[in-house]
């Protein structure tokens, strides 16, 4: 146990030194770390939100919407198809999943199926290979003259991916607007999505931002009746619908179904100023087919007024005074400024595909993160000089080998976390705290062992080898109890927790590396020095 | 020179000896701890409960009563406000309004909430749960904690024999009953890292216990004619000194924390340390007499001394 070959000290102190190269960043000035030559490892610890300050947001995409949608299209999809036909057809109506119509005349069925069959398109999925390319509708003639069209389950899980992931484009250009350093956007589990935005100073903005939809169209007043008659139970006339404003108090409307322009031909927003009041406004700017529509229907419909809706609000009714002809408008609301320059964020970056809902928020100011730090420091810097203390008064020469252990354990630690881009949270740096305490256990068994072996009579250096050896089993089997809960931690947890699973289970590797190996190195060299000792200095 | 022991060498305490009184004292802590549980409930933080969770500091001291009038005027609903490690700071939790599907509600309240306070209180953390999250961590929470004991469990059992097993996972039942149970007693708050702490606890229990399972085991082999209570009894002696330097380096860190670490995570190491002390004890007390009533098989001859 106590031999080592040249290769193997060679081995133990290159793993050494490069944790110190791989830990050395954290100590470095930002310059000098970044002005390494590439070969060097320049990566630090990441601070997590809770130490560095910031927002975690967990947000919800409502799919069913989306696929409420789909079934609305179908339907729509449906009657136009068997109108185009000419085949009679009845209780076109929703089903659960799915649309079902009732074809009036039995000569018919067979064209109506070969009609409805063409309705069905195959579904893009990158889960599916093209191999095993699938009907996104099932048709089924259930009974007499009626068929089912069911949207498949492969459709749904296509279109739910499809909306999370056009979700996250829109939500990564809106949060990059705020000019945040570093966001994380990511997917989890089926229709959510987790934005982690580091050291912002207002989390309630970027809240707002995500929790718009932000589905802006342009739809023509029908001025045959007035919104409050509607309010008061008129009917609105077919093909308009009624609609607020978003002032107080809101001021009914009843505009067109159909959207003169839609919001998706905008490519370009900004906020300016009205030349005469100098209040803020957004413009905008239409690609080359919207700004055409944009600009014949102005043209038609000059002295009428239209309605900029958002989210089914509001936002400005102006009368069109001349025909809109360049492509490009302002919209002018009661706007503060930075409520215009937040909707010319949204216009800029798109609509979101489906409703979001936040589900838990997490911000830590930057106050708290830096005391959180500090206080993190203070706890490691007196635990490990109370610690070190403890082993040197307790075991004395055998202590500070102990000691030179855990301090390359921590070194150790630090390298591996900034060598895998851990993220380091409060609950991280209570993981090395913990650490620094277990991770002299190893140490104490052996050494204990080694007490025990003495008093029994044995000569030191075979003290000693027994020690190591015996202890080593131990060792193993208690490491891998504490390595078990740890990975069950990281399993479980999320942000916070995961970082103190993460610092302990890294801890709780290189602690038996450090422990087992380095101090037996150590020992090993003293002994060699020594030649045969009477007694141990443990 | 000579070295501090803490436990003297060659210690012979009759633990085996009086296993009855600890274990009737655990027993009676167990049973405590359930109707604690039972009666109290947990005062769950908002992690489990759902809610929003503000942590606000002012410049001077904060007149509580006069906060609370001012959220009070707001009408969130319940509101709990406290002072969180000094005098200037104020934790204020606002309870889960009924039917909430999304945290929409609350993100309103921490709005209203933030207004109110500008003037004069920096807002240092916002932390909001919604009713959805909240039940997942719940189950999530109570999976993990039965994945760890089971994992246990299973490694103990293939590294030992049953009966190991069944005591080790006994002892570590015994450790995370008495940790809710005193967080059941004292009401304090039980969030997400008091979890990761009880998880933190079933591995350091488990690997003092291990610890003097790995002796009584080589011991079996040993002496194989040696009266199985005597037997206990040296293995856990022959521990007991690393049992208890192992347990005070951990402390020593552990307090550091306490005391220094700050607020946040101040609940989190109150457990561990009651973790470590029951982990402690429950590994001398518990797990070793248990192998005495659950009978250990004798006979190793067929596996090899390492």
């Amino acid at each position: 146990m106590l031999h080592f070959s040249n290769f193997k000290i060679t081995g133990i102190v290159l793993l050494l030194l490069l944790g110190l190269l791989f830990a050395l960043p954290n100590f470095m000035r930002e310059e000098t770390r970044l002005s390494l030559p590439g070969i060097f490892p320049s990566g630090t610890l990441n601070l997590g939100l809770d130490l560095q300050g910031g927002s975690h947001l967990l947000l919800s995409v409502d799919t069913d919407a989306v696929q409420r949608e789909r079934l609305e299209d179908l339907t729509s999809d449906i009657r136009l198809a068997l109108r185009g036909e000419r085949i009679g057809y009845s209780g076109l109506s929703r089903v659960a999943g799915g649309v079902s119509v009732t074809v009036r005349d039995s000569e018919d069925m067979e064209k109506a199926a070969s009609v409805l069959q063409g309705l069905a398109q195959p579904v893009t999925s990158s889960v599916l290979t093209s191999f095993e390319q699938r009907a996104d509708l099932s048709i089924e003639n259930t009974e007499g003259q009626t068929f089912v069209l069911l949207v498949t389950e492969d459709a749904i899980a296509a279109r739910n991916t499809r909306t999370v992931q056009q979700s996250i484009e829109i939500i990564r250009r809106r949060v990059d607007e705020l000019g945040t350093t570093e966001p994380t956007i990511q997917r989890q589990g089926e229709k959510r999505i987790l934005v982690q935005v580091p050291g912002l100073d207002d989390p309630e903005r970027l809240k707002a931002l995500l929790g718009q939809t932000a589905k802006m169209n342009f739809h023509l007043v029908d001025q045959t009746v007035s919104g409050y008659d509607v309010v008061n139970g008129k009917r609105p006339p077919a093909g308009s619908r009624l609609v607020y404003t978003d002032t107080e108090p809101q001021v009914p409307y009843v505009i067109r179904r159909r959207a003169m322009v839609s919001g998706e031909r905008l490519v370009d927003a900004s906020v300016g100023f009205d030349p005469q009041t100098n209040a803020p406004e957004v413009n905008f700017r239409f690609d080359a087919l919207g700004g055409r529509k944009f600009g014949e229907v102005t043209q038609a419909n000059v002295g009428r007024p239209f309605a900029i809706v958002l989210d089914e609000k509001i936002i400005s009714a102006p009368i069109i005074q001349t025909a809109i002809l360049g492509g490009s408008g302002r919209i002018t609301g009661n706007f503060s400024v930075e409520e215009a320059n937040d909707l010319a964020i949204l216009l800029r970056a798109g609509a979101l595909p489906a409703p979001m809902s936040i589900l838990e928020e997490r911000t830590v100011g930057p106050g708290l993160g830096a005391d959180s730090v500090a206080a993190g420091r203070i706890a490691l810097i007196i635990g490990f000089v109370a610690v070190i203390g403890f082993m040197i008064v307790s075991y004395s020469l055998f202590g500070l080998f102990a000691n030179v252990a855990l301090i390359a354990n921590l070194v150790l630690i630090m390298a591996v976390l900034s060598g895998l881009q851990a993220t380091l949270t409060l609950p991280g740096i209570a993981g090395i705290v913990l650490t620094v305490g277990m991770a002299v256990d190893a140490n104490v068994l052996i050494f204990e062992r080694v007490r025990e072996e003495l008093a029994s009579g044995k000569n030191p250096i075979i003290a000693i080898d027994m020690g190591y050896s015996r202890a080593l089993g131990t060792i193993l089997d208690a490491n891998v109890t504490t390595l078990l809960a740890a990975i069950i931690l990281f399993q479980l947890g999320s942000g916070p927790i995961r970082g103190f699973a993460i610092t302990l289970a890294i801890g709780i590797v290189t602690s038996v590396f450090t422990a087992f190996v380095l101090t037996r190195l150590l020992v090993s060299l003293w002994l060699r020095r020594q030649g045969k000792p009477e007694a141990l200095p443990i | 020179m000579k070295t501090l022991k803490i436990v003297p060498v060659n210690t012979s305490i009759g633990f085996i000896r009086h296993r009855t009184v600890a274990m009737a004292l655990s027993a009676l802590l167990v049973v405590g701890s359930i109707v604690a549980f039972l009666a109290n409930g947990l005062n769950f933080g908002i992690d489990f409960r759902g809610g929003t969770l503000i942590e606000a500091s002012s410049e001077s001291a904060v007149d509580l009563a006069e906060l609370r009038d001012r959220l009070g005027a707001l009408d969130l609903g319940e509101v709990q406000i406290q002072e969180f490690g000094k005098e200037t700071d104020v934790l204020i939790r606002i309870a889960e309004k009924e039917g909430a599907t999304d945290a929409s509600n609350n993100l309103s309240a921490v709005e209203r909430v933030r207004a109110e306070l500008s003037s004069d209180f920096d807002v240092r953390r916002v932390e909001i749960v919604g009713p959805q999250v909240s039940a997942e961590l719940i189950q999530t929470g109570v999976m993990a904690v039965l994945a760890a004991i089971a994992s246990m469990l299973i490694y103990i059992w293939f590294r030992f024999e049953w009966q190991f097993s069944v005591g080790a996972v006994l002892a570590l039942v015994h450790d995370v009953a008495l940790t809710i149970g005193l967080f059941a007693l004292l009401q304090l708050d039980f969030n997400l890292s008091i979890l990761a702490a009880i998880l933190t606890i079933v591995g350091y229990s488990m690997n003092d216990t291990v610890v003097v399972y790995d002796r009584v085991r080589e011991n079996l082999r040993k002496y194989k004619k040696m009266d199985l209570a005597e037997l206990l009894n040296i293995a856990i002696n022959e521990t007991l000194s690393r049992t208890v330097m192992t347990s005070v380096t951990t402390m020593l860190a552990l307090l550091a924390l306490y005391v220094l670490g700050g607020e946040v995570i101040r609940g989190f190491t109150f457990a561990m340390i009651w973790g470590v002390i029951v982990g402690t004890y429950s590994s001398i007390f518990i797990a070793s007499p248990l192998l005495m009533m659950l009978g250990v098989k004798r006979d190793w001859s067929g596996t090899q001394v390492d």
